[in-house]
């Protein structure tokens, strides 16, 4: 393993980067009670705002996501994140709506997180940025609307910790949103999805260049231990079927195992390369930062254990999204937020896509999950005054 | 012609099924969609591919939700605009609280659910009206079929062999008055219909219409207990 990734050190964000940068100035009072501000908020826009400012959709990034839907990556130049979703003719369709998207705080790519620097000691936040929560991302997501001069958006849209914004969205701006599809989300996280950032936090943890999360002062980076997070999370990515459809015990560049520790196999070979190319993009920081704040995610808890209480005021029009194969946010947490929606009588739409792609399925061609999307919000955007498509 | 083994109990086929579109729809889906007032809040309940929903929406300006166990009835609904979830009768209306809807529509799934009535209890319970239409299974064809050749019957609305049905609670009309009785579920109106899907002028709760009626299309309240 320790020949599998290089020491590296971290690329920064550049001024140079696509997209645009708000600083808030008045400070976000966190879930965690601190007043945090001034802050940055890195977003970008895809599309025209219509003089109604009623076009406008959110979208929300997972976990590892960033801001960069349907643009090069500016690090990595890997292709855009949702470019199956988003452009001209597409889904989220640029020249119907108004697409913007923003790193979450606590973020890497441009967002204050916990790599930047604290302007009171004039050094890198590290493990003294403020534990942050779902909720806080989306306060920091209501300021840069605010700003924008959207009072509502048409959609807010999402998958994994996205749909998990979106949830929050709904049940704490109702006013703000006229419709919202949560993808591959629930309204917690489940014990075994805590379980599993834990031990992705824990292999960062335990890296020595991690060196309690001061690795910037020390101009190191825990890439062994990020690395790993990384490859342990993207299993629950996938699905058994779909490693194996993909993988199965092929071997990678060789005729027979080597009786040793090297990638044998084509699957361990992946993970490596996902591991490595990770850790260039990625802050080890952030991570634990938005790992913990997925883990703290629960909307009932908010709103006195119940969950139809969490969306009591819901006005929005809901899609909820599902996939066959994943077992990181399986179908019964989706069927759980849509009994939760029927308790409050809420506008709800509830598929499950039949898929063996698992919970990655979202990012990737499922021309069900295309198709149903479009037909929703074209019934969505009817109702707002919109047009037909 | 597979079904040509099988015992066909219709003398004359049945007339080829109508294109579901907005202004035209199914006979007995019409029978329905004529008994719910413009604006109401709708939910169907086995809506399939969403015809009568998009009806209701279109024609009469409901706001209409839906229930749908298949996949692609799921999908080609809300691909098409409604606010449809997949799930089933049994599961899938509890969360609903009492009063959701003005009108819940339950059209020819009653004798596919596990728990029918548990079911009707539910309907009546979200729905100020529930409207329930089923195959009448003291249609005179039904008798006839089990009575003359001993097999069980297949007819085109209980379109299944005995090993293949979904349909596994079948109850006559008679049945059905009967349990509402027992329920306390009020009985608002009820229609009976042949098997072109047009109504009978028969007394729908007696003896004739049993025999008589392919279907019933009944419109239930809760009771006053």
């Amino acid at each position: 393993m320790a020949s599998a990734i290089s020491p590296r050190t971290l690329k920064r964000p550049d001024a140079d980067w696509p997209g645009y940068r708000l600083t808030v100035g008045d400070p976000l009072r966190l879930d965690c009670g601190i007043d945090f501000g001034p802050f940055t908020i890195a977003y970008q826009t895809y599309g025209r705002l219509n003089a109604d400012r009623s076009n406008a959709i959110l979208i929300c990034h997972a976990l590892t996501g960033d801001q960069y839907v349907a643009d090069p990556h500016p690090i990595t130049g890997h292709p855009g994140w949702w470019l199956t979703m988003a452009g001209p003719g597409l889904v989220l369709d640029t020249d119907r709506y108004f697409l913007i998207c923003a790193n979450v705080l606590g973020g890497c790519m441009g967002t204050t997180g916990p790599k930047d620097v604290n302007p009171e000691t004039g050094k890198p936040w590290a493990l003294s940025f403020p534990v942050i929560s779902i909720h806080d991302m989306v306060r920091a997501q209501k300021r840069l609307v605010e700003h924008l001069g959207i009072d509502q958006l048409f959609c807010v849209i999402g998958g994994s910790m996205g749909g998990m914004q979106v949830l929050q969205w709904a049940a704490s701006y109702p006013e703000a949103v006229f419709s919202a599809i949560p993808v591959a989300a629930a309204a917690r996280h489940s014990a075994q999805n805590i379980a599993f950032h834990e031990v992705g936090r824990q292999a960062i943890m335990a890296d020595p260049d991690w060196c309690e999360g001061q690795y910037l002062d020390h101009g190191r980076v825990p890439a062994r231990g990020l690395a790993v997070a990384r490859m342990a999370a993207h299993i629950t990515y996938l699905s058994e079927a779909a490693l194996h459809r993909k993988f199965g015990r092929n071997l990678q560049d060789r005729k027979e195992v080597t009786w040793g520790f090297d990638a044998d196999f084509q699957v361990e070979s992946y993970l490596r390369h996902q591991g490595s190319t990770f850790v260039d993009r990625f802050d080890a920081n952030s991570y634990l930062y938005i790992t913990r704040a997925m883990d703290y995610f629960d909307l009932a808890a908010e709103h006195g254990g119940s969950l139809p209480a969490a969306f009591a005021g819901a006005s929005s029009r809901f899609c909820i999204i599902s996939f066959t194969s994943d077992w990181l946010f399986p179908t019964s947490e989706s069927r759980e937020l849509v009994h939760a929606l029927n308790a409050v009588a809420a506008n709800v739409s509830f598929v499950e896509i039949e898929t063996d792609k698992g919970h990655d399925a979202f990012l990737l061609h499922e021309p069900e999950l295309f198709a149903t999307l479009r037909g929703f919000l074209n019934g969505c955007a009817e109702h707002r005054g919109l047009g037909r498509a | 012609m597979s079904r040509s083994a099988a015992i066909e109990l219709g003398g004359v086929a049945a007339p080829p099924p109508e294109p579901a579109t907005a202004g035209r729809l199914r006979r007995d889906l019409r029978v329905i969609a004529d008994m719910i007032e413009p604006a109401a809040r709708v939910l169907d309940i086995g809506c399939g591919d969403g015809a009568l929903l998009g009806y209701l929406v279109s024609e009469k300006g409901a706001d209409a939700r839906g229930v749908e166990l298949s996949q692609s009835g799921v999908n080609a609904c809300v691909g098409r605009g409604l606010s449809v979830i997949q799930g089933d009768a049994d599961r899938d209306l509890d969360a609903y609280p009492l009063g959701a809807f003005d009108v819940v529509v339950l059209s020819q799934t009653l004798q596919a659910t596990r728990n029918p009535r548990r079911v009707l209890e539910t309907l009546v319970r979200i729905g100020d009206r529930a409207i329930v239409s089923f195959p009448n299974f003291g249609y005179w064809r039904v008798r006839l079929g089990l009575l003359a050749h001993g097999r069980m019957p297949v007819t085109p609305l209980l379109d299944h062999q005995w090993y293949d049905s979904p349909n596994i609670h079948l109850c006559t009309i008679r049945d059905f008055v009967a349990l509402c009785s027992e329920m306390g579920i009020r009985i608002e109106k009820s229609v009976t219909l042949d098997r072109y899907g047009n109504p009978y002028a028969l007394d729908p709760r007696g003896s004739l219409a049993n025999l008589l009626a392919e279907q019933g299309v009944f419109v239930l309240s809760r009771g006053n207990a």
